[in-house]
Parts: structure tokens; C-alpha cells; sequence
């Protein structure tokens, strides 16, 4: 009999911390510290570019918060870029402050700043006559580790945003897919253990393919590592899918909406978010809700190398019409099901319906959704980091979350607009009584 | 007396100008190459300085190189001095022309990572911009070698070493036996130089040039 009792682990959070023993594991074994991030706090900061008529940045304030993953958005040119290489001193602000973890930066040698903050951008930005590791090594060499630490590091780094180190670490970045470039960016932005890390539209010259997967990546790695990233694009669905909070930018980088994804699309506090939103926010819902946060319920499997005889007596005794085959590797391979008995004859080469689409834990109910439409047994197979079967998701469950995830938003965009309304009459009557106090944008 | 027969009974004359002439392209190709590269670094950043620093030099490379030597006898006088100097100068015009191309075309995206992550300007340099940059600088020096190998020949005007003296004495000497011998042996010693110092350029090449970025 085979058993997977691993379908309870779907309920485990982030907070599964320390290494996980066997060094082999491809990921999880590094740096498995709980929040490692900083806050900052951009205090109206402004880029004024000589000979412009308007600053490109205008009084820009915003508190980040520990291992919070911020993401940036808005139309081309709004100076969320900007905003960005300002943190990191690339663009010198024209005035403002910039504090990182209590401690003001805005006049500190901007080179051991950004040994500090990690630095990811589009097309990865990796030196092409370096190798791999000679990539992902500059920083820790720069502030000093010993070459021993600084090789460890690289082969953990390398683990950690899944590529494998014999293979990869002597390579040059044209030797590598557009993907891995991305991968090997991320992991040298990582290498000194930054406690920010920002990141310019780092996914923006990948495929839609690729792209998904990265930001799959990032999130997973952010469960891990538990980073303050500030993260530009100008892809809203990219923002929903990353961000534990979205500012919206409008030009000049005005603060148009800064909240969690759920309020803004539940709640756009104007006509310009609603309209950068786009239709279908009931949709895009979808993608805020990872499968690991429903119901993940077990089903009956049985592996190829069973004993026919077995999988014969399952399928007719078993309370299910359906079996799940695994495969070896206890990866899903295919639903089998009453019917297909007669056709067995001997062998399982024959019988049963492929498995094309199955679904990791990070994937959004959208992508699941999306899976069980497709896939003829009304239901998705959910499997792990190297695709071993975990549980299943159907029809039913993903209908019941999303009711409920909808009803709860309702409830929170309800409260919100009430103490929206009760702030706003404070404001007023503060204001006509004289003692009128700039506070932030939307809560 | 037939070219082979010249040859043998005075091949130890020639490889010394052989010798002097390979020593004093290779010397002068260095000091061009630290100059330039100086130069190039120094200048890059800023449009007009860089422009500055290749028309200077692309006009010093229009002065005839017998004029010029000719015009440097009086301020340093005879022999090696007006040689180096001139060969150095001429050697310039690649190496800065290239250095300059090749730095102001390292891609700003990559510069702006290796700032990001925290190079100073100076490792930004050394690491990234330089190593982009030398595949150019090194084509510049391989051309300028192949320049100088000929216009060393014109310093033994100036009394200066090399295979040029051969061919100086072959001509002032015509019509007597060896003058064309002379003339032969001088340019066909540059004209091997010249193949020898390519080869050696591809070796420097391969094995400087890293292969993340060799065509």
C-alpha cells in the first residue's frame, strides 16, 4: 500500500522555519531566518531633474514595513523607476529623506548602501564575461567574506532559486535562458543577505511562461527569506499576484491608492485606480488566493508498480469511481477509472485519461480553476516542489472558497468605507477648528 | 651576389635590426596602450572630451611620419628619443579611438547594475568596463602595432634602430650590389614581424578575451 499522508501539510505556513537536515534538498535549507527585513521610510521624497518644468517625483511618503513585499505600479513614465533608484541612491533626491530601519541613509555613502540592498533589474543586468558564481559572488566579496564562506554561498544561492550548482556555477549568462538569467539576478541580488531587496521590473523581457513561473518563484522564496522587497512593474495582475501591499501611482509618482490587493480591487479609491485595475476584478480575485489555502482533500492513488491485481481490487471495492495513478515517482500520471477495467488487459499502458495540468500549493485558485475546467474529472491534482502528488482540489471546494473569500471582502470594504467616512469627518472637523494636520493617503 | 647569398653573410646584421626593430615597436606599443587606455578612461564619459581626445589624435596620425620625425630631430635630437616619441604618438589614434567606442558602448543597463550592487567607480571600472571593453581596445592595439611595424622603418632617418636602417642604405646606395638585397631584407623582416606580432595578438586574445563575451 502506498501512503501519502501528506496532504495536512498543505495547512503548514510560513513560519516552518529551520533547516530542513539533508543538505541535497534542492531549496529550503538556506537562510531559513524568520524576518530578515527592514522597514523604510520614504519621508516626501522628490526628484526634481534640471530644466524639467514638474519633478518627476513629487513629495513621494510611504512607510514600509518589515518582510513586507511592496509593489509599485503605474502607467509608463509615472517615475515609479525613479522612486525606486532612489531608495538605493542610483538617483540622488532632490530633497526628502530616506530611512532604512530607523536609520537615515539620505547621506551616507551610497556605495556601502547598496552593498546593503540587493538590486535585481530587467534582463537580469548579469555581467556576460563573468561566470555564474563569479556573478552571484561580487557582493560578498566586496564587503569581505572569506573565499571559502563566499563559495558555500554561491552553491546555496544557487539552490535556492533552483538551479542546480554543478550544473550552472561555471556558465556564462549567454549560456543560460532568458528564465535562468532572471534566476541568477535574483540570487546575486540575495547573495550578501540583504535585508531590502529592490527590484525593477525584474520579470518585464521573459515570457508569459516563464514570467508566471519566476513570480512563483518569488513568492515562494519571500515565504522563505522574509525580505522587504519593493517590487516596479506596470502590470497590474503582476502587482495582485505579489504584492502584500500595491501603491498605485499616478504621474509624478502620486500616491493614487496604497492598501492590499483585496481593497484595491474591492474598494479603487478613484477613477484612476479602478481604471488601472481593468475589468474583471471578480476574476482577478482569483489570483489573490493561493490553492494552499483551501481545502486540499486526499484521494484514493494507487502507483504504476503496484501489483495490477491491487489496483483491480481498489477500483472495484473503493467507495471512489476513480483512482489516481502515480507514477514512480509518485508523480500524478493518470485517472483511472471503473470503465477502464476492460480495456486494461495486462498491462495500464492503455487504460485511463493522462494528467495534463496539475497545480504546486503557491498556484493561484485562478490557475487551479483554470485546471480543473480543462481536466475531465472535474477535479486537479495539487503536487509538490519536485510535482509529487500531495492531494486534489475540485469544482465544489473552489466555488465554496470563492464565495466566502468574496463575502468576506464585502464585509471588509464595508468597514473600510465606514472608517473611511468616520476619518474623513474627523479630518473636517478638525480642519474648522483650525488644528488641519497633513496625515497619509488612503489607510 | 644573390638575395640568399646577402642573406648569409650578413644575417647577423639583420637579426640585430630584426631584433631592435621588434624591441621598439613592442616598447612603444605598450606605452601607447597604458597612454591610450589612460586616455580613453579619462575621457569617455564626457562627449566632448572623448571627441577632443580622437581628433587630437587622428590628426596627429595625419602628419606625414617623416615630417614629423624630421621635426622632432631639433627638440630631442638623434636616435632612439625622436623614435619612441613618434611611434608613440602614432600608436595612439587606435588604442584611444577604440578605448573610447569600446567603454562608451559597455550596456548602460549593466553599468547601472554593477552600480547598483554596490561597485565603487573604480571597481565598476576595472570589473566591468574594462574587461567589456577589451575586445575593441585590443583590435585598436593589434592595428596600431601593424602601423608602427612601417613607420619604424622611416625613424632610422633619425639614426634610430631597426630594419629601417637596411632599407635606408639600400636606397641612398643604388645601383650598387647589395642595395636591393638591403631594400629586400628590410621589408621582408617587417612583413614577417608584422605576421608574428598578429599571431601573437590572437594568442592574447584568446586567452585574455573572456568566453562569456568572445564572438
Amino acid at each position: 500500500m502506498p501512503d501519502h499522508d501528506q496532504p495536512g501539510t498543505a495547512e503548514s505556513r510560513p513560519t516552518e522555519t529551520g533547516p530542513s537536515g539533508a543538505t541535497e534538498a534542492p531549496h529550503g535549507d538556506a537562510a531559513a531566518t524568520s524576518v530578515t527585513g527592514a522597514t523604510i521610510r520614504l519621508e516626501n521624497l522628490t526628484k526634481h531633474y534640471p530644466g524639467a518644468p514638474l519633478p518627476a517625483v513629487d513629495g513621494v511618503t510611504m512607510d514600509i514595513n518589515a518582510g513586507e513585499l511592496v509593489v509599485l505600479v503605474g502607467p509608463s513614465g509615472c517615475g515609479k523607476s525613479t522612486c525606486l533608484r532612489m531608495i538605493n541612491r542610483l538617483i540622488e533626491p532632490t530633497s526628502g529623506r530616506i530611512s532604512i530601519d530607523g536609520e537615515d541613509v539620505t547621506d551616507i555613502d551610497p556605495v556601502g548602501l547598496r552593498r546593503k540592498i540587493g538590486y535585481a533589474i530587467q534582463a537580469s543586468g548579469l555581467f556576460p564575461h563573468m561566470t555564474v558564481a563569479e556573478n552571484i559572488a561580487q557582493v560578498p566579496r566586496m564587503v569581505g567574506w572569506s573565499k571559502k564562506k563566499v563559495k558555500n554561498r554561491v552553491e546555496e544561492m544557487l539552490d535556492l532559486v533552483g538551479l542546480d550548482p554543478r550544473e550552472f556555477h561555471s556558465r556564462y549568462p549567454r549560456q543560460l535562458s532568458g528564465g535562468q538569467q532572471q534566476r541568477v539576478g535574483v540570487a546575486r541580488a540575495l547573495a550578501a543577505d540583504p535585508p531590502v531587496l529592490l527590484m525593477d521590473e525584474p520579470f518585464g523581457a521573459v515570457d508569459p511562461i516563464t514570467r508566471d513561473h519566476l513570480q512563483d518563484e518569488l513568492i515562494r522564496l519571500q515565504r522563505e527569506l522574509h525580505k522587504t522587497i519593493v517590487f516596479v512593474t506596470h502590470d497590474f495582475d503582476e502587482a495582485i499576484k505579489l504584492g502584500d501591499r500595491i501603491a498605485v501611482l499616478r504621474e509624478q509618482s502620486h500616491i493614487a491608492q496604497f492598501d492590499t490587493p483585496e481593497a484595491i480591487l474591492t474598494n479603487p479609491a478613484d477613477d484612476f485606480v479602478s481604471g488601472f485595475v481593468g475589468a474583471g476584478a471578480a476574476l482577478k480575485r482569483l489570483n489573490l488566493t493561493r490553492v494552499r489555502d483551501v481545502e486540499i482533500a486526499d484521494f484514493d492513488t494507487v502507483r504504476v508498480d503496484d501489483p495490477l491485481q491491487d489496483i483491480f481490487d481498489k477500483l472495484r471495492s473503493g467507495d471512489a469511481n476513480e483512482l489516481l495513478l502515480l507514477d514512480q515517482q509518485n508523480r500524478p500520471y493518470k485517472w483511472l477509472r471503473r470503465g477502464d477495467l476492460s480495456r486494461v488487459k495486462g498491462s495500464l499502458a492503455r487504460a485511463g485519461t493522462l494528467i495534463h495540468d496539475h497545480v504546486t500549493r503557491d498556484a493561484t485558485l485562478r490557475d487551479a480553476l483554470e485546471a480543473v475546467l480543462t481536466d475531465s474529472s472535474g477535479r486537479v491534482a495539487v503536487t509538490g516542489r519536485r510535482g509529487e502528488y500531495i492531494g486534489v482540489v475540485d469544482m465544489e471546494t473552489l466555488l465554496n472558497s470563492v464565495h466566502e473569500m468574496l463575502e468576506a471582502d464585502r464585509l471588509a470594504a464595508m468597514e473600510h468605507r465606514h472608517s473611511l467616512e468616520a476619518d474623513r469627518a474627523r479630518r473636517t472637523r478638525a480642519a474648522q477648528e483650525g488644528t488641519f494636520t497633513t496625515s497619509g493617503e488612503a489607510s | 651576389m644573390n638575395f640568399w647569398e646577402y642573406l648569409g653573410s650578413r644575417y647577423q646584421q639583420v637579426l640585430v635590426d630584426t631584433y631592435q626593430h621588434a624591441s621598439v615597436v613592442f616598447q612603444c606599443m605598450v606605452i601607447a596602450t597604458v597612454l591610450g587606455v589612460a586616455i580613453g578612461v579619462l575621457t569617455y564619459r564626457r562627449q566632448w572630451a572623448g571627441n577632443l581626445a580622437i581628433t587630437t589624435t587622428a590628426s596627429i596620425l595625419t602628419i606625414p611620419s617623416l615630417a614629423l620625425i624630421g621635426l622632432l630631430i631639433p627638440l630631442v635630437g638623434l636616435g632612439v628619443a625622436p623614435t619612441v616619441l613618434a611611434l608613440v604618438l602614432y600608436g595612439l589614434l587606435p588604442v584611444v579611438r577604440n578605448a573610447v567606442v569600446g567603454l562608451r558602448g559597455v550596456d548602460p543597463a549593466l553599468v547601472d547594475a554593477a552600480k547598483g550592487i554596490g561597485m565603487s567607480r573604480t571597481a565598476r571600472l576595472f570589473k566591468v568596463e574594462l574587461p567589456l571593453a577589451w575586445p575593441p581596445i585590443l583590435t585598436g592595439i593589434r592595428v596600431a602595432t601593424q602601423m608602427l611595424m612601417g613607420i619604424a622603418a622611416i625613424a632610422a632617418f633619425a639614426s634610430g634602430p631597426g630594419l629601417g636602417n637596411l632599407i635606408f642604405r639600400g636606397i641612398s646606395s643604388l645601383g650598387s650590389a647589395n642595395a636591393l638585397n638591403q631594400v629586400l631584407a628590410g621589408t621582408l623582416g617587417i612583413v614577417i614581424l608584422a605576421l608574428l606580432f598578429d599571431a601573437a595578438y590572437v594568442l592574447i586574445g584568446r586567452l585574455t578575451i573572456s568566453r562569456g563575451i568572445r564572438a
